[in-house]
């Protein structure tokens, strides 16, 4: 079985992809059938995901010798396309915990979606993601990648629009799609300057000529294609200046958000820069970009949350800030600490996701945290749930987050201060946002709205998660998950105690902070809102980024549109017309000759024979005075 | 003999001329199924080719050769190569898509599909032609239906359909003027008196003899880039084409921006580039600037475009603005993008001129402002929109992304600076295209829409047959990409010598 998981990888993306054809064309009316063919395909490829993993442990493929399947796609003279399955440590994780993630969240759907009527619709495209998503993680070169990470992108888009009736969602999937596409051209001028440069595209081909390559000409080159790359992981992994389209998505099913905008679409841009890391790691001053970038995310995602009300926006906001961490991680060079928080993250982050859209789903899809209130007695496996959650993110020994995060935060600190402060600082932020929507949603006065049941099919995968998100990082810790991964040598950190104590008191400091502002109401929030003055506002409002950018596009997109088309009608085709209008008052003049009667006719033709007659005599003039001037004829 | 499969592809929809010549014009079902009938053979026919063309072995295939005027070289002579015949299937997939778009037509509906099927067959002959002089017959026989079908069964809005008819008239015209003075000189030039011949493979070895001097070919290929890049809507002689599309009816729309465009793209690679090399490598920078305005400004205004179909008008100019680009980036790479792209390009325009056209039946609406939430009435009709539009984004899985991919590899190649700008269309096409779909398609539901249908019955089949073809080169590009192959990669070597030709006084070199 082992075997057959590890030579027949690219049925776990293909599986999916059966199931999305066989609900879209035949069965998306049927509610139960569409789910079922769904689950059935996850789970099947959650199960070869997880046999291909034993398999890579067992049979001793590492990063640097990886299993490889390939075929030939398209090819044309000079250029050839290649599909196929790379696997090594680093992509079984990603399966495993992509299908895993994936089949829990359908099963959450069925529960979640009951008596939608676009039921089978919504499964149909979830399956689609998960085809695509899967086939990504196995992608053994740059085009491939490029191919299912707009594959991606296309269910995020058709996802975060699934309701499409409201204007909110509509727009939402369009700022997502031409964000991300943003980031997608800067992606693809830095493959189309890899294939001009190197001729290829394949991972494990750039690896071995990349050594040469530097040692002849340098990194100039190599910085240029880096920087363009890395902008494809700015849009679709939310990283500033392109994270604006991460919180609108939101829109979308809350199982929709858990799965691409909280565990696994968001971190695909992670995925590429560890993928391509022997690419970006061979030029320092790349992987500086990528840890400020990095750095000043996760801070910048965190400061934002601290003042959102809507459920959901807290927790975008809040991904944001954590795929933050793990570019800051990859930027530190530690590419072990930053799949680890991958790992833990896409278990807390999905289950903190699934929790809040039971919280919605009970109260007839409120979002307001502060219209809620007191939930902890009324849906006491959520508020469980989601407690571990806030736990797990936060940073609380020995919960999956503190092992990954701690990682990062000694990484950091090993290369550079000012980011491990930024780092710590944010973890205090996270700390304080995410006890504050646990305090305000389950504490505090009772809401007097009647809650909706939260079925079994919902609770299974919350616990599920909610297990995972315990114990995944110590799990990680105890097994060494950077020997697990064998990315080559063994890069793991090791815990270093004073930053554990430090970024173990700091969340708790802020619990109590919390605990004191939300639940116990000894400080007024509104007053510190207050005091805080143009702090809270900016955050309130985001920076004002979305302001700024709709200005921008008003001036770029519209403006010189405007001004364009204005070209196109009244010059360009001024022109055309000028021409055209000419003709026709030239032929209106020369009509006005054809007046039909003889005797003008006849002065005309008795005018020309004169000239005629006038230029032969000319002419025969000058003729016989050439020739009587002896001349060259 | 073989069974003459090429002439049987063009005489089917000539046959069904005549025959509908004899089918009272009340009888409206036996007419579009005459017309429907001739198109499904002809296309049937046309896959038959398509599979049984050996691309290993390329070259021409399929020839016929019947010799006609003999004083003057002329002979009837048709065949396919790796070029043409994706440029058959095109023609043919599209030509019986526009039929079955057309079928709720009523006003004069037997003049209508003569004179459609009189525009397939036109078409066609062009394509397939290997003698110029049947090439140019062929070609000037196109201009006359679409003239009367636009000012009688054309719709005015912005300009009138008469002025959109004359536009696109007048523009054909002067275009293939320029482009007739250039082939008579070809013709006399090329050979001495007595060999002179209009067979195109025999005048593209001419340049090899030496009768063609760089300042002839120059010149002459100045010429025929009037006509040809008129035709393609090259920068700035585009402005027929959003004003033609919009006051075209479906079928006309579907054909004209589909099929006859790309017989531009096709008329440079054929007869300018292949049989006056050193003329296209000197205007080549030319033709990369301006095709590089053809793919940013067009996408600009398509973006403050609210009529549908002058934003498919703009944005067909745009993408032709890469098939531009592929051609005079000059190497094997970006050709064979160049070809791949007018056939992509040309399946995703028919799709979405057939879908506003439909949208436009039922509405008589086709205003941005006007239309929104049709997906609640017309799920059909959105899927059509949506997978045409995502192809035009250049969506991998659809027919879209390897053309493109590919002439940005080529492109990259000449002139990285100039690629750059040309790859951030993407962004635009996205901003413009999604735009549009998401305004007239999603939304809240406006119950003033619930009395029109969805598409159904015959009017499907363009969305099937199309969206069929979107999917499927999508997802296996080489069998779009092996017939290209095979009549572009044996260019190779000829490229490669001419790479050292002169060109024009700036060289972009290295831009």
């Amino acid at each position: 079985m082992e075997h057959f998981a590890l030579t027949n990888t690219w049925l776990i993306p293909l599986l999916p992809a059966i199931a999305f054809v066989l609900i879209g064309l035949f069965f998306k009316r049927w509610a139960a059938i569409s789910a079922f063919i769904a689950v059935l395909a996850s789970a099947v490829s959650f199960i070869l995901s997880t046999f291909a993993a034993f398999a890579v442990l067992n049979s001793g493929i590492s990063v640097d010798a990886p299993f490889i399947q390939r075929v030939t796609w398209a090819e044309i003279a000079g250029l050839h396309f290649e599909m196929g399955a790379l696997i090594d440590p680093l992509s079984v994780m990603m399966l495993f915990v992509v299908s895993l993630v994936s089949l829990l969240v359908q099963i959450y759907s069925i529960g979640y979606m009951q008596g939608n009527k676009s039921f089978g619709r919504f499964f149909a495209y979830l399956s689609l993601f998960s085809a695509s998503m899967l086939g990504l993680n196995i992608a053994i070169n740059f085009v491939q990648m490029y191919i299912f990470w707009e594959l991606v992108g296309l269910c995020s888009y058709l996802l975060i629009g699934f309701y499409y009736q409201r204007i909110a969602a509509r727009e939402a999937a369009k700022k997502a799609f031409i964000t991300t596409r943003i980031g997608d051209f800067g992606l693809l001028i830095g493959i189309l300057l890899l294939q001009t440069v190197f001729g290829t595209v394949d991972f494990l081909e750039l690896k071995q000529i990349l050594p040469l390559y530097i040692a002849s000409y340098g990194t100039s080159t190599l910085t240029v294609i880096g920087i363009l790359l890395f902008i494809g992981p700015i849009g679709k992994s939310g990283q500033f200046p392109l994270h604006v389209w991460l919180p609108d998505a939101m829109e979308g099913p809350a199982p929709v958000s858990a799965l691409i905008h909280a565990a696994t679409m968001v971190v695909a841009g992670v995925y590429l820069v560890a993928r391509a890391y022997f690419l970006f790691a061979s030029v320092p001053a790349l992987l500086e970009l990528i840890a400020w970038v990095g750095a000043f995310t996760a801070f910048f995602g965190a400061s934002i949350a601290l003042s959102q009300r809507e459920i959901k926006r807290i927790l975008a906001y809040s991904t944001i800030s954590q795929l933050g961490y793990m570019m800051l991680a990859l930027g530190v060079g530690s590419l072990t600490a930053s799949l680890f928080h991958l790992f833990t993250h896409a278990f807390f982050k999905s289950l903190l996701f699934l929790c809040a859209g039971a919280v919605m789903h009970a109260m007839s899809e409120e979002a307001d945290i502060f219209k809620m209130g007191g939930l902890r007695k009324k849906i006491p496996l959520v508020f469980a749930a989601m407690t571990v959650g806030v736990l797990a993110i936060s940073g609380i020994p020995p919960f999956a987050g503190f092992f990954s995060k701690d990682e990062i935060l000694s990484a950091a600190l090993s290369v550079s201060t000012p980011m491990y402060l930024l780092a710590t600082l944010t973890a205090f932020m996270t700390a304080f946002y995410m006890s504050r929507l646990l305090f305000v949603v389950f504490f505090g006065e009772e809401t007097k709205a009647k809650l909706h049941n939260i079925s079994y099919f919902m609770q299974v995968p919350l616990v599920i998660l909610a297990i995972l998100s315990f114990g995944s990082g110590l799990w990680g810790y105890i097994c060494d998950f950077g020997y697990w991964i064998r990315f080559g040598a063994p890069l793991e950190e090791h815990m270093n105690l004073s930053i554990a104590i430090l970024s173990t008191l700091l969340p708790l400091l802020a619990f109590a902070l919390t605990w004191n502002i939300y639940v116990r109401k000894r400080w007024s929030a509104d007053y510190i809102a207050n005091k805080l003055g143009i702090l809270y506002t900016v955050s309130f409002h985001k920076y004002y980024i979305d302001e700024f950018y709709a200005l921008l596009c008003r001036i770029f997109i519209d403006g010189i549109g405007k001004i364009m088309y204005f070209i196109d009608i009244y010059i360009i085709d001024g022109i055309v017309n000028a021409v055209s209008g000419l003709v026709l008052f030239l032929s209106i003049l020369l009509g006005k000759l054809q007046t039909g009667q003889t005797q003008r006719y006849a002065a005309a033709f008795f005018c020309g024979v004169v000239i005629l007659l006038l230029c032969g005599i000319l002419y025969f003039n000058t003729i016989s005075g050439i020739v009587a001037g002896g001349g060259a004829l | 003999m073989d069974f003459p499969f090429i002439s049987t592809i063009l005489l089917t929809p000539i046959l069904a001329i005549l025959l509908l010549f004899f089918i009272p014009p009340t009888s409206k079902k036996a007419i579009k199924l005459v017309a429907a009938i001739a198109m499904l053979i002809s296309f049937l026919l046309t896959i038959y080719v398509y599979i049984n063309y050996d691309s290993s072995a390329g070259g021409m295939q399929f020839v016929e050769k019947i010799p006609w005027i003999s004083d003057l070289g002329v002979s009837y002579a048709v065949g396919i190569d790796g070029i043409s015949l994706p440029m058959l299937f095109l023609t043919d997939i599209i030509g019986l898509a526009s039929v079955f778009s057309s079928w709720n037509i009523n006003k004069r509906p037997k003049e209508f599909f003569i004179l459609l099927l009189l525009l397939i067959a036109g078409v066609t002959g062009t394509f397939i032609a290997l003698d110029l002089f049947i090439f140019l017959l062929f070609y000037e026989l196109v201009v006359i239906p679409i003239y009367i079908m636009v000012i009688v069964w054309g719709s005015t809005k912005r300009v009138s359909k008469e002025y959109a008819g004359m536009k696109l008239t007048i523009y054909l015209l002067i275009g293939s003027a320029f482009m007739l003075v250039g082939i008579v000189a070809l013709y006399l030039q090329a050979f001495p008196p007595g060999m002179r011949t209009f067979d195109i493979a025999t005048l593209s070895s001419a340049h090899l003899y030496g009768t063609l001097s760089i300042q002839f070919q120059i010149i002459v290929f100045f010429l025929m880039l009037l006509g040809f890049g008129t035709l393609i809507s090259m920068f700035p002689f585009h402005t027929w084409s959003p004003d033609g599309y919009a006051g075209a009816p479906t079928a006309v729309s579907m054909i004209h921006a589909g099929v006859l465009k790309k017989i531009g793209g096709y008329g440079l690679i054929r007869l300018g580039l292949l049989i006056l090399p050193a003329g296209a490598k000197f205007w080549a920078p030319l033709i990369i600037i301006l095709g590089l305005a053809n793919v940013i400004y067009a996408a600009y205004v398509a973006i403050v475009q609210k009529d549908l179909k002058y934003v498919v008008g703009y944005s067909s100019v745009s993408h032709m603005g890469y098939v531009l680009l592929g051609f005079a980036a000059l190497n094997t790479i970006s050709l064979s993008g160049a070809v791949a792209n007018m056939v992509a390009h040309g399946i995703m325009s028919a799709l979405f001129f057939a879908m506003i056209g439909y949208v436009y039946e039922k509405t008589h609406m086709r205003s941005v402002d006007q239309l929104h939430g049709l997906a609640h009435q017309m799920p059909k009709i959105a899927t059509g929109f949506m997978l045409a539009g995502m192809s035009s984004v250049g969506l991998p899985g659809l027919i879209g992304f390897i053309p493109e991919y590919t002439i940005f590899v080529g492109l990259f190649a000449q002139y990285p600076i100039l690629a750059i700008i040309a790859v951030s269309g993407i962004v635009f096409t996205a901003i413009y295209i999604l735009r549009v779909l998401q305004k007239v398609l999603f939304g809240p539901r406006d119950s003033s829409f619930d009395r029109y249908d969805d598409a159904k019955g015959a009017e499907l089949v363009p969305l099937f047959l199309l969206g069929t073809i979107l999917i499927l080169f999508g997802l296996f590009p080489q069998l779009l990409m092996a017939p290209i192959n095979s009549g572009i990669s044996p260019l190779g070597p000829f490229l490669e010598r001419l790479s050292a030709a002169p060109s024009l006084l700036f060289t972009l070199g290295g831009i």
